[in-house]
């Protein structure tokens, strides 16, 4: 019994140096099969189906332009239903089961966070579009690279220089700030409090609410209570619609609000509010009108295979499209797709994208790119309107009270 | 102080519209002895039917529920019928199997139809309010609790003022004992269910127009629901009413008072210690089982 026990353990043991050491080998010029575990059910479900379809449109972009360094690319996802659990599954089965040749990220930084620890155990480049929380970073695993201009704790800062740039008779006295306990949002949130707070901006109310909340009624009427002249949020899009509706409710007219995630999803949105997104703010690193490398390609295609119009298009996707894209350049550069040369390469260099150009540093961080801007709703649409180098419009501000 | 009167004004609204949900979900165990954890599905379903209608024929979201209701109570017959009637043996068991497949197939079935975006029902009434005091009441809770008095109204009616309503209370009292008596136990189980299905889609609507929903949004309700009937005892319709009640008071007066982190765990602690005096729950009957 107990030899059968260690002959058990010896081969299992066997089998995992096998699968660990490094990514299945590709034959020169061969097809191959990129994985991604995408949330199609559950919390994430509308922003997992929209990293597939920015995916998809990579794949069929990079095919039409011969492949992947040479290799034909088919995208093989696989639903996490939003669950941790399901997503480290996925990508141990998409490594050792259906040996994928490359990997992509998940959606937010919750799923990624346990997913990157099980895709860097089997030596694999991990690429993502939407895990950019510290604890991404923190770990000190190389196989990372969060691909959006800047690390989600710095999201709020141009909102924050903004902000402090103001004359000081129309700055805001006081500052309201709720988030979900999210590895995405909280940390944005929490870092706008520390430097409006060292610059002597008053905290009028600060909680942070569990992430399966799904009343957030009393928690908006708290914030509406404390009539304060700034609300910065640290939301997903059915908080950010759900808290908009109440201040609605409750003809609460703040100076200024900016929700981390919501408004920067289009139409999913404004259909929801109305007019009622004038003056709504989020920092976006990406825009349809973007002057970046290739975007004006990225939206017209978008349009062409999945239709609607350009206030359809969901950051979610074009922050996929570009991990297709710096993966395509560093493959290129390399002249390989093999995985541990695809980290040594993306960890030099540059790499454009239609968020704009961006670098990595040694934990996988995006480096010296572009920063996060503000975007802002205007008469129907979402535009940049800070910094004032790339704004289509100045800030409306105060924010016009709710219809 | 003003803040947490307003918490429990909303408390009971909202907790109006979850005890017309879990209505549904507490009367189906009752008359069948199934844990229906489909009935989250079975009320974003019919907050999709009522965003269909509304989208496609102009209806008021609430007038919509003319078309869902009946559509509703009808495909809860036939999936009674197809699905729940053949489990004959080891029912509670098997029919959590079997309502978790129908609720996988009805979010696929959504999500493939409606893709996973989320939507939301809009009506004038979405942010109307007016003023109480120093706070502002929604039109949209107060259209919504008053639609759940009415139905659980109706519902309490037909239960306690029918003939049938005897054969549904006589099969959840004893269901061998009211098919020895002549009751036809498999078409009050099939209507029973077509009745908590109306129900879903009642609550579906005023969940539809108070929340961004996609086909996934029934995994945190059937926890919320399912917890509910838990306090106010399986099978009991009265308990479901003040367990909703207890449920939404008591995390929206947490949320403003303490914190929102506190609002799930204080009404937990309700929980346990009501079961810890009474593990029937609040109107549960205590049922010995020959072992």
């Amino acid at each position: 019994m107990r030899r059968r026990l260690m002959a058990a353990v010896v081969a299992t043991l066997g089998l995992t140096a096998a699968c660990g050491g490094s990514a299945t080998p590709t034959v020169q010029g061969a097809p191959i099969t990129i994985g991604v575990s995408v949330s199609l059910s559950g919390d994430f479900s509308g922003d997992g189906k929209a990293l597939e379809q920015g995916y998809d449109l990579w794949m069929a972009d990079v095919n039409s332009r011969g492949g992947l360094a040479g290799h034909k690319v088919t995208m093989k996802y696989v639903d996490d239903a939003s669950s941790t659990q399901q997503v480290v599954t996925n990508y141990q089965n998409l490594i050792t089961v259906d040996k994928v040749a490359l990997v992509f990220g998940p959606f937010s930084s919750l799923l990624t966070i346990p997913a990157s620890t099980v895709v860097d155990r089997y030596g694999y480049a991990f690429p993502e579009p939407a895990g950019g929380g510290p604890h991404v970073f923190d770990r000190g695993l190389k196989s990372v690279f969060f691909v959006q201009p800047a690390a989600v704790e710095d999201n709020l800062v141009s909102y924050t220089k903004w902000l402090l740039a103001l004359p000081s008779g129309q700055r805001p006295a006081s500052v309201a700030y709720a988030t979900q306990d999210d590895p995405f949002t909280q940390p944005q949130v929490d870092k706008a409090k520390s430097l409006l707070e060292a610059a002597g901006m008053k905290t009028a109310y600060y909680h942070v609410y569990p992430a399966e909340t799904t009343d957030f009624t009393p928690i908006a009427l708290q914030v509406a209570s404390t009539k304060a002249d700034a609300v910065i949020l640290g939301t997903q899009l059915p908080d950010a619609v759900a808290f908009a509706k109440t201040f609605i409710q409750q003809q609460f007219n703040p100076k200024t609000i900016i929700e981390t995630t919501g408004p920067d999803q289009g139409s999913q949105f404004s259909d929801k509010l109305g007019s009622n997104t004038e003056g709504i703010m989020v920092p976006a690193g990406w825009t349809t009108a973007a002057k970046a490398y290739g975007n004006d390609v990225f939206v017209k295609e978008f349009i062409a295979k999945y239709g609607g119009t350009a206030a359809d298009i969901s950051a979610d996707a074009a922050e996929a499209y570009s991990v297709g894209q710096v993966v395509e350049q560093a493959a290129t550069k390399a002249g390989s797709i093999d995985n541990t040369t695809l980290i040594n390469t993306l960890h030099s260099g540059t790499y454009n994208t239609i968020q704009g150009p961006m670098s990595f540093d040694a934990t996988g961080k995006p480096q010296g790119g572009v920063g996060v801007y503000i975007e802002q709703w205007q008469g129907g649409s979402a535009m940049f309107v800070y910094p004032s180098t790339i704004a289509a419009a100045p800030p409306e501000y105060p924010k016009k009270n709710w219809q | 102080m003003t803040l947490a009167l307003e918490a429990a004004v909303l408390g009971v609204l909202t907790g109006g519209v979850y005890a017309l949900m879990a209505s549904g979900l507490t009367l189906i165990f009752g008359v069948m002895r199934i844990i229906n954890v489909g009935h989250g599905a079975l009320v974003v379903l019919g907050a999709y039917l009522s965003f269909a209608a509304s989208r496609r024929l102009g209806m008021d979201p609430f007038l919509t529920l003319v078309i869902t209701m009946p559509a509703m109570f009808l495909l809860g017959v036939a999936l009674q019928v197809v699905f729940i009637r053949p489990l004959k043996t080891d029912r509670e068991a098997l029919s959590v199997l079997v309502t978790y497949a129908l609720a996988l197939g009805i979010e696929g079935l959504l999500g493939y139809i409606f893709s996973t975006n989320y939507v939301q029902l809009r009506a004038w009434y979405e942010n109307a309010s007016f003023p109480i005091g120093d706070f502002r009441i929604t039109y949209v809770y107060v259209f919504g609790f008053v639609l759940c008095i009415a139905i659980l109204g109706a519902m309490f009616l037909v239960l306690y003022r029918t003939t049938f309503g005897a054969s549904i209370r006589a099969t959840m009292l004893n269901r061998t004992a009211a098919q020895l008596i002549g009751i036809d136990v498999d078409r009050v189980s099939a209507v029973a269910f077509g009745i908590g299905m109306a129900t879903a889609a009642a609550g579906g609507v005023v969940f539809g127009i108070t929340n961004a929903f996609n086909p996934g949004s029934h995994y945190d309700l059937i926890s919320r629901l399912l917890t509910i009937i838990v306090l106010g005892g399986l099978g009991s319709l009265r308990g479901a009413i003040i367990a909703a009640l207890i449920m939404l008071v008591s995390e929206d007066i947490t949320s403003v008072v303490i914190s929102p982190v506190w609002a799930s765990f204080v009404f937990f602690i309700i929980l346990i210690g009501v079961l810890l005096i009474r593990p029937q729950g609040l109107y549960g009957v205590r049922v010995r089982e020959r072992i």
